[in-house]
């Protein structure tokens, strides 16, 4: 190159088409995203976070949570499982064909052979399609995180590093507002030898008045202020709790198929 | 060329890069303290209960972007005004603007980072400066940009050289990622969903691993041939290596398992592979034109950059590591991420720029290096610093991975870690001592020079007239 207007080319090139790969591209692309639905239901998938969760996930980017804790969970794949759900009229029979087949993680066409043999001998069958991978054995989710859990998210949480366990689905596992707030001001209280810090600075330690404060944490005796002390929560902590109990990545997509255990426990009665 | 005028040139710097290094050299230690204080968490968790200001979330990224914005950007951009300025042998045009844009810089390094310490990130890694201090930031880097430009337009010798490149492409660079960044994620309508992350990840990439690379081995390329006394190996592969350098690591840096549409980690995964092209080409550039070189380095400059562009290769191999999928689903999640920007940012990057400037600073002030056995010291100090921290993530990182990411499992080696922090700390207060010393006896020439004038006796014929 004999000046510096070829430099600026090629730097223009090299970089522009990164620029609209990468940041043109998945702007417009998710710019026109709107709610899906849940998968074999009518529901809206997501659905605002509350007021609360809202001002929660404030406080979280505030104090740098995902500093330490990442908010997605990967699989490696799907597998189907028969499951029986009827004997029929030929109880003994159908029992015998069953310990002669796998009927657990299998691929969409055995699962449909090993029915259509149980289906004949007139037993009933469910199939149902599970999520594989190490965070779905960790209990840390039933699917994978696709990009739809976020679409009201700002700024989106999705971390770099487990320093801690993944969030993206622990309003599901943990999901007593008591028990986080618990973990926030004395995280071994609930959690042996965890090396996450206590936020004390999310709570206001005082003298308890006439009445105690209903809100007040109900504390292990190692963990508990000096006698007539009572730990409250402060709003910054009620947030943050209501944020973690309001990440919840808990029903099947089109993206992200499974089977729930119990169809549609949250959906208002009709 | 004759000497007075190489030492004009010298001259015409010295102000602009004393402002730039006197900054970068106490964002330096402040970082290398504010990664200590983090890592005191993993040792005593309840230390900081009390105290919003030092929790590990807030201060984590406080250390991370004084190093990065405090420290690596400005040295660098100091370096490359003086290398600007050799090349063209000409004197820094318009030096008044660069004095002025350091210390906007500083100011919007400093409004950063209290920012994140009270809280008020923004909450995209390598982002994390609110909008104000962006402002400082992104008019700072044009303001010298301006400078470095004027300079190389008013350059005598016509033909480019290749430190010209990529010096000059990354002049081009941080304005237009920077930018982009802070507008599609930092502004009052940042873009939705997980684009914000791609955004993120597309600007963390290209600072640290494109930019980064751009600055040091333009600047490695300016010093190995000096240091080893030949010329740099070929011009052709230095050109091929730029090009496909800033072809193809422009496309890296999304994690593989990312939940987004899954062309994009495809993608950046098929460009990390690529990315050993130039990674071959410098490598064989440097060993041709270090290889036979008569210069001992003895610990001084020509030590650092060697070493410099060595790790670079290193940190460069780890970064196409994580972008193949099955290693990755192992580490992504791991301290393993974070030893490689480390070893990019301190065994690379910061080993080159302190190399340089140890170089160029002796003829910049026009008089030698307060403390010359500090520098030997800081790079045995830097390397078993760097080696320590890096092995150890690196390592922690992948039994992490391995152990169900339990901490009993990572918690050893980020304790080793902590000491390799002590050791850079320990070299960056070197470092500063003679930046600091430099800077003061250069001071208290002025002063005294002034007095001399205020004191000297008139002359007669000014008396006459």
């Amino acid at each position: 190159m004999k000046n510096g207007f070829g430099v600026f080319i090629a730097a223009f090139i090299a970089l522009g088409a990164s620029w609209c790969g990468f940041v043109l591209a998945p702007a417009v692309q998710l710019s026109t995203a709107k709610q899906t639905t849940v998968l074999n239901s009518s529901d809206l998938y997501p659905i605002q976070r509350t007021g609360d969760a809202t001002l929660g996930l404030q406080v979280y980017r505030a104090n740098g949570c995902a500093a330490c804790h990442t908010e997605q969970i990967q699989q490696d794949g799907v597998v189907c499982d028969v499951i029986l759900t009827g004997a029929g009229k030929n109880p003994s029979a159908v029992s015998n064909l069953i310990s002669t087949l796998k009927l657990t993680g299998l691929t969409k066409e055995q699962a449909d052979g090993d029915s259509d043999k149980i289906t004949a001998a007139g037993g009933k069958v469910e199939i149902h399609i599970v999520a594989t991978g190490a965070d779905i054995a960790r209990g840390w989710g039933v699917r994978r995180s696709v990009a739809a859990d976020y679409l009201y998210d700002s700024p989106v949480q999705l971390g770099g590093i487990r320093v801690g366990p993944d969030l993206a689905d622990v309003g599901t596992r943990l999901s007593n507002a008591n028990w986080q707030l618990l973990h926030l001001y004395a995280p071994r209280s609930v959690v042996k030898n965890s090396a996450m810090p206590p936020f004390h600075f999310l709570f206001e330690s005082k003298k308890i008045g006439d009445v105690p404060s209903p809100d007040a944490l109900q504390l292990p005796k190692v963990f508990a202020p000096p006698a007539g002390y009572e730990v409250v929560p402060t709003d910054d902590a009620k947030n943050l709790a209501a944020y973690l109990l309001s990440l919840r990545q808990d029903v099947p997509l089109y993206e992200a198929p499974f089977t729930p255990l119990q169809v549609s426990t949250n959906a208002p009665a009709k | 060329m004759n000497e007075i005028s190489q030492q004009k040139i010298d001259a015409s710097c010295r102000v602009p890069l004393l402002a730039l290094f006197g900054g970068a050299a106490l964002w330096l230690i402040v970082g290398l303290v504010l990664a200590i204080v983090a890592s005191l968490t993993f040792h005593m968790p309840e230390k900081f209960a009390n105290c919003p200001l030092l929790t590990y979330g807030r201060v984590q990224p406080a250390a991370n972007d004084a190093i990065l914005y405090g420290f690596a950007i400005p040295a660098a951009l100091g370096v490359m005004l003086w290398i600007f300025a050799r090349l063209s042998q000409g004197e820094l045009v318009l030096p008044i603007v660069p004095i002025v844009a350091a210390n906007i810089w500083h100011l919007g390094v400093l409004v950063g980072l209290v920012a994140i310490l009270i809280g008020d990130s923004i909450g995209s890694q390598w982002l994390e400066f609110p909008r104000g201090s962006s402002v400082l930031l992104f008019a700072a880097f044009l303001l010298i940009a301006i400078s470095a430009v004027a300079t190389f337009g008013a350059r005598r010798e016509r033909e480019l050289y290749p430190s010209h490149w990529f010096l000059l492409a990354a002049l081009f660079w941080f304005p237009w990622i920077y930018s982009t960044a802070n507008l599609f994620l930092a502004s009052s309508h940042p873009v939705r969903g997980v684009a914000q992350a791609v955004i993120g990840w597309w600007f963390a990439n290209n600072l640290i691993f494109v930019w980064l690379a751009l600055v040091g081995i333009g600047t490695a390329f300016y010093f190995l041939p000096k240091l080893a006394g030949k010329s740099l190996h070929s011009h052709y592969l230095a050109l091929f290596a730029f090009w496909t350098l800033i072809l193809f690591g422009t496309w890296c840096g999304i994690p593989q398992g990312a939940p987004v549409p899954a062309w994009l980690p495809g993608l950046s995964s098929v460009a990390s592979a690529l990315t050993i092209i130039p990674l071959i080409a410098i490598a064989v550039i440097f060993v041709k034109t270090v290889c036979g070189a008569n210069t001992d380095c003895k610990g001084g400059p020509f030590c650092y950059i060697k070493f410099g562009t060595v790790t670079f290769l290193l940190s460069s191999l780890m970064l196409i590591s994580l972008g193949c999928p099955h290693f990755s689903k192992i580490v992504e999640f791991t301290w393993f991420v974070p030893a490689q920007t480390q070893l990019q940012i301190f065994g690379f990057f910061a080993i080159v720029i302190c190399g340089a400037i140890y170089e160029l600073l002796p003829r910049v002030m026009g008089f030698g290096l307060p403390f010359p056995k500090f520098v030997r010291v800081q790079h045995w100090l830097f390397m078993l610093g760097i080696i320590l921290l890096v092995v150890s993530l690196a390592v922690g990182g992948i039994e992490q991975g391995l152990k169900n990411y339990s901490l009993e499992s990572s918690l050893p080696f980020l304790r080793v870690s902590t000491t390799g922090l002590l050791f850079l700390l320990l070299g960056s207060f070197l470092f500063a001592a003679n930046i600091f010393a430099m800077t003061f006896k250069w001071k208290l020439a002025l002063i005294k020079s002034v007095i001399a004038a205020v004191k000297a006796p008139m002359e007669t014929s000014e008396v006459k007239s």
